[in-house]
């Protein structure tokens, strides 16, 4: 009795801010203009597959380059001690707590062609410099930078915790550093890996920001920005709009469903 | 007998800073023995045997594993496995995977095929009566199960020394007492040596071919149960090892010692005339008697019931002295104490170290 009531106030929460506007958006996708049931908005989507395959392209590769980049930094850290590990947790989550927006805003100086940080180096030390801005490669590292910290966090709190007793007994029962971390270390934290994957890959994959900003929209628009459009750009459509978030919410269900899947299947997995 | 010593400890020292956990530990351990490592938390037991086991290394002195010094040598490449306090099971494996493990580890000439691994595992988990549980998650086993999971886990490879931290810790009585006789069954039957330690002296005493009780980083006393039991070397051995009355008294010459201004006839001899000693007297051992038979006497200031015995206290001259009877005496009774003269065990007055 006393568990339920004191879930009411979430319940509320839920209501107001979950259901109702998941309905919201579920009704703007099967309704036109006057707000009759149709399909249509889901007729033409195959319009815009390119966009949506470029998004999942690119989510996938910063996703993946984030994990290369995550596992070791999350791995060293929990090798420190416990001081110098707070240090780095701190710095690591240090750039979270400046404004998305401005950060985003300052790749932009570091980028830009004409008189960006980076080229302005190059060319005082006459190098030739690089065109990355407006490019696809610009949006990878825009991601990256984003959202590295969502992979660390996770697969260092779970690196941290492990039980060095087990550690201790894979090397006991004759196991080498190499094969205590492929047999041991690296299947027990999967679970942390898989967090890390999905708290990338979400919000890489609908990401509309990075992609105008870095990328220049355009011919490397991503499915955020096809969304953002539909709402707020010329395009105006707010019911292909809910109707491609509804696609682009399933596809992510299903994602990480799979990788779910994945981590309960672990047992003995990785040999 | 030294050719079958197969772990041999010489003055093994650890420290901490500027903190000493282990002083000069010698020690040797025989093929295919029992050996318990005793003492309370924090007097190095747990210690001496991660160095073994090459978790940890010595600040000084040598280990040796059949006649060869072994303190460089990396843990997975020494003879011996461990049964880690909590188990330390591998939870992303199951219960066929975690036995296995040891096995498939095995590279190049020794690499076993399937049939092999197969076979040894369920040879394993027949040992310990868990076969069929094959497929079982680990967190799905009790924590007796996953203890003979852990158990097994360390002997596939057929160790020569097994080393064992503890294991039963975590078990409740009936369990910890049932594991005792399997463990000491599994030793007799595989042949291979254990050192285990735990703080539960009555563990110690029943499973033990060999007891090593330690306190604050030194050797108190190595001997059987026997010995350890009836003959402790101090008051702190005859205290940690079961309850004891310990008292003050003075050697009056060889057989005879002095306890509350009275001289009582003892078995005792080698001390110094007039030597003051510690006299231990086991609460099993004092018999109750009328007040004018007994040796000492006195008024019972307390009864407990323990189950196969009375708890009793008895105030005499000030000494509160323990005694386990069978017969009840109430709280207020004066009564006498009896002790024969073997029972009365006298020791040097503690503080002094003793040696091997």
């Amino acid at each position: 009795m006393k568990s339920k009531s004191l879930s009411i106030p979430f319940l509320i929460w839920a209501v107001i801010f979950i259901i109702i506007p998941m309905i919201f958006i579920i009704a703007f996708a099967f309704t036109d203009d006057n707000f009759n049931f149709t399909f249509d908005n889901f007729n033409h989507l195959n319009r815009y597959l390119p966009v949506f395959l470029r998004s999942l392209k690119l989510s996938i590769i910063s996703t993946v380059i984030c994990l290369a980049l995550g596992y070791p930094v999350g791995y060293i850290i929990s090798k420190m001690s416990p001081k110098v590990q707070n240090v780095f947790v701190l710095l690591t989550m240090l750039p979270m707590w400046m404004n998305f927006l401005l950060r985003t805003y300052s790749w932009i100086k570091i980028l830009n062609t004409e008189s960006g940080v980076l080229n302005t180096i190059l060319s005082a030390l006459n190098l030739p410099t690089i065109d990355i801005m407006d490019t696809q490669f610009a949006i990878v590292l825009g991601m990256i930078y984003n959202f590295l910290p969502f992979m660390i966090l996770p697969i260092y709190s779970v690196l941290t915790k492990m039980d060095e007793k087990v550690i201790e007994a894979a090397k006991d029962l004759g196991a080498n550093n190499v094969q205590v971390f492929f047999k041991v270390v690296l299947p027990l934290s999967v679970p942390g890996i898989i967090t890390g994957l999905t708290m990338v890959f979400v919000p890489a994959i609908s990401t509309f920001i990075i992609s105008k900003l870095l990328g220049g929209g355009g011919a490397n628009m991503l499915i955020g920005d096809l969304i953002d459009m539909q709402f707020l750009g010329n395009a105006y459509n707010p019911h292909l709009g809910s109707a491609i978030s509804l696609i682009l919410m399933v596809f992510i269900l299903i994602s990480m469903g799979v990788m779910r899947k994945f981590d309960s299947d672990e047992a003995g997995g990785i040999m | 007998m030294e050719n079958n010593i197969i772990i041999d400890l010489k003055n093994i020292s650890m420290e901490y800073g500027n903190e000493k956990v282990l002083d000069n530990i010698n020690l040797y351990i025989r093929d295919k023995e029992f050996v318990t490592l005793l003492g309370p938390s924090g007097c190095g037991k747990t210690t001496t045997l991660r160095i073994i086991g090459g978790f940890i290394n010595q600040t000084s002195g040598n280990v040796y594993f059949e006649g060869k010094e072994i303190s460089k040598v990396p843990p997975y490449k020494r003879q011996l496995n461990t049964v880690f306090q909590k188990y330390a099971l591998f939870s992303h494996l199951n219960v066929f995977e975690n036995v296995a493990f040891g096995l498939r580890l095995k590279k190049g000439k020794e690499k076993l095929d399937e049939k092999v691994i197969k076979e040894k595992v369920s040879e394993m988990l027949k040992l310990v009566n868990l076969s069929g549980y094959e497929k079982r998650d680990i967190n799905s086993l009790s924590g007796g199960q996953q203890q003979r999971v852990a158990i097994v886990r360390a002997l596939v490879n057929h160790p020569k020394v097994l080393l064992l931290d503890e294991p039963l810790g975590a078990l409740d009585l009936k369990l910890r007492k049932d594991m005792q006789t399997e463990l000491k069954k599994i030793q007799q039957r595989l042949g291979i040596t254990f050192i285990y330690v735990t703080h539960d002296q009555e563990e110690a005493l029943s499973m033990s071919d060999t007891i090593v009780v330690m306190n604050e980083g030194k050797i108190q006393q190595i001997g059987t149960p026997q010995d350890i039991y009836n003959e402790p070397k101090n008051a702190f051995v005859a205290d940690f090892i079961g309850e004891s009355n310990i008292l003050d008294g003075i050697m009056k010459k060889d057989c005879l010692v002095n306890i509350f201004g009275q001289d009582i006839e003892c078995v005792d001899v080698g001390f110094e005339e007039n030597e003051s000693v510690d006299v231990v007297i086991r609460p099993e051992d004092i018999i109750i008697t009328s007040p004018e038979e007994g040796i000492f006497s006195g008024t019972v200031t307390s009864l407990t019931f323990k189950g196969v015995h009375f708890e009793m206290v008895i105030q005499c001259d000030g000494f509160e002295f323990l005694a386990h009877n069978t017969i009840a005496s109430q709280p207020g009774e004066k009564i006498g104490l009896k002790v024969k003269p073997f029972d009365f065990h006298i020791m040097k007055k503690s503080k002094k170290e003793c040696e091997k």
